[in-house]
């Protein structure tokens, strides 16, 4: 199914943004699958904000405790050295700048770094959750979604038309086409995944993409 | 629960399903009290947690940071029944912090530009904006830890402290429910996170369920989140 391998090509790519020593909170949903691609050797920690640093892997059928979930509400894991705090310590964290990536699902982005990924008009509202101060205070702030709607429109937009979550509060946007990055100039297209054009890109995309061929690679996973 | 009147404001610990005031959710569910105002992460499911006082009717209003696991919630909403106020959650988390420590209101940067901001006071700290937001407070609060002394000194396991502390000390009145209920002296006073200051009342609460909301597992042997 290519819907599945665009997902799974997010997921890999954005598994790259992880750094040696790095504090991440993982989004619920697609970026909580990046934790599978931590690479080898490398030491992430993995906050989640209902209140653990040291997020481990799913535990085995039998081993799954009531007091131990994620921000999904999935069972998991603590890893050796994992820390518990309330919800207020958890946000501080997060708010005071003291996690440095943050990798969320989005609905809409554009150019300025505006996310909106958690209300749509019309429809029942389900509510923020931690969204909205991950945003605000991660020190990096990536998104990682389809390039385009299920029905083909573009989702990364000249200006959002869905509520905010964020107002320029993106660094990167990660898709099954391309990773690109918010600049004070503009948003730049960083890098085009193997056999995609930089033209079926600009087709796929409301907002004006700057490229410069000098930089711009092609995405290796 | 004789002493709970209606509308009264209620904090109720919790994250999901995980720390919940199992006990007294259902004590209050028996009792009847309505038009209940809610302050809790979530909101249940629908034969679970707060689900289950929705599901009866007793609350008037929820403020929640996020609701989508529920759907009774979900048509009492489109119905009118249910007003409903959602708050980020870290923005929550202060509220109740601060209303427990005598801090009426705070400036955060979470929500500056979004509709969160509607109303509310926009101020310019060295070149950033921040969104003044006022204390959150309870008449009561419930609130779930793993052991307890007759002091009202709390421990909680896990991710199952979450809001507990925060609401134990923002309620005029903060009763607690306990696993397991121990005489002072047996917890170890340098691992207790709420003080027996904050809790007016304790009890070891029976026939826990601990539902788990999403059972999720790895492979046996196998590595992966």
């Amino acid at each position: 199914m290519k819907s599945e391998s665009s997902r799974e090509r997010i997921v890999r790519r954005a598994a790259l943004e992880l750094r040696d020593g790095f504090y991440v909170n993982l989004g619920i949903g697609m970026p909580t699958l990046v934790a599978n691609y931590i690479p080898r050797g490398m030491t992430v920690i993995l906050q989640s904000e209902n209140g653990l640093l040291g997020i481990g892997p799913f535990p085995e059928v039998g081993e799954e405790d009531p007091d131990l979930i994620n921000a999904g509400k999935q069972t998991i894991t603590e890893i050796p050295g994992a820390a518990y705090f309330h919800s207020a310590d958890s946000f501080a964290m997060i708010r005071g700048g003291h996690v440095d990536l943050t990798v969320l699902g989005g609905m809409e982005v554009d150019q300025e770094g505006n996310l909106a990924n958690w209300m749509v008009p019309g429809k029942m509202v389900k509510g923020m959750g931690g969204a909205m101060d991950l945003v605000a205070g991660a020190r990096r702030v990536v998104v990682m979604m389809t390039h385009v709607t299920k029905e083909g429109e573009p989702k990364i937009l000249q200006k959002c038309r869905l509520p905010l979550t964020g107002a320029r509060v993106v660094q990167r946007i990660i898709s099954d086409l391309a990773v690109m990055d918010v600049t004070p100039a503009g948003l730049v297209l960083a890098e085009i995944a193997p056999g995609v054009t930089v033209e079926q890109v600009r087709q796929a995309t409301e907002a004006e993409l700057k490229v410069d061929p000098e930089t711009l690679k092609t995405v290796m996973v | 629960m004789e002493r709970i009147p209606d509308g009264a404001t209620i904090l109720m610990g919790g994250f999901g399903l995980c720390g919940i005031p199992e006990n007294l959710i259902a004590a209050l569910r028996d009792k009847g009290t309505k038009h209940l105002i809610v302050a809790s992460n979530n909101a249940g499911v629908d034969d679970f947690g707060i689900g289950i006082l929705l599901r009866s009717r007793q609350v008037k209003k929820m403020i929640s940071t996020y609701v989508g696991e529920n759907d009774t919630f979900e048509r009492l909403c489109l119905s009118g029944e249910l007003e409903v106020e959602l708050v980020p959650q870290g923005t929550f988390a202060e509220r109740l912090r601060a209303g427990g420590s005598g801090i009426p209101a705070f400036y955060t940067p979470t929500g500056v530009g979004t509709l969160v901001a509607t109303g509310k006071e926009v101020r310019e700290f060295d070149r950033r904006l921040y969104l003044l937001e006022k204390a959150l407070r309870g008449d009561f609060a419930f609130v779930k830890a793993w052991r307890g002394d007759r002091l009202g000194n709390l421990v909680y396991r896990k991710t199952a402290r979450n809001f507990n502390p925060l609401m134990a000390a923002a309620a005029d009145t903060t009763i607690a429910e306990v696993e397991q209920l121990v005489e002072p002296g047996s917890l170890d006073p340098d691992t207790v996170i709420t003080p027996g200051i904050y809790v007016d009342a304790i009890f070891q609460g029976t026939n826990y369920e601990k539902r788990i909301e999403q059972r999720t597992h790895r492979p046996k042997g196998g590595a992966g989140a």
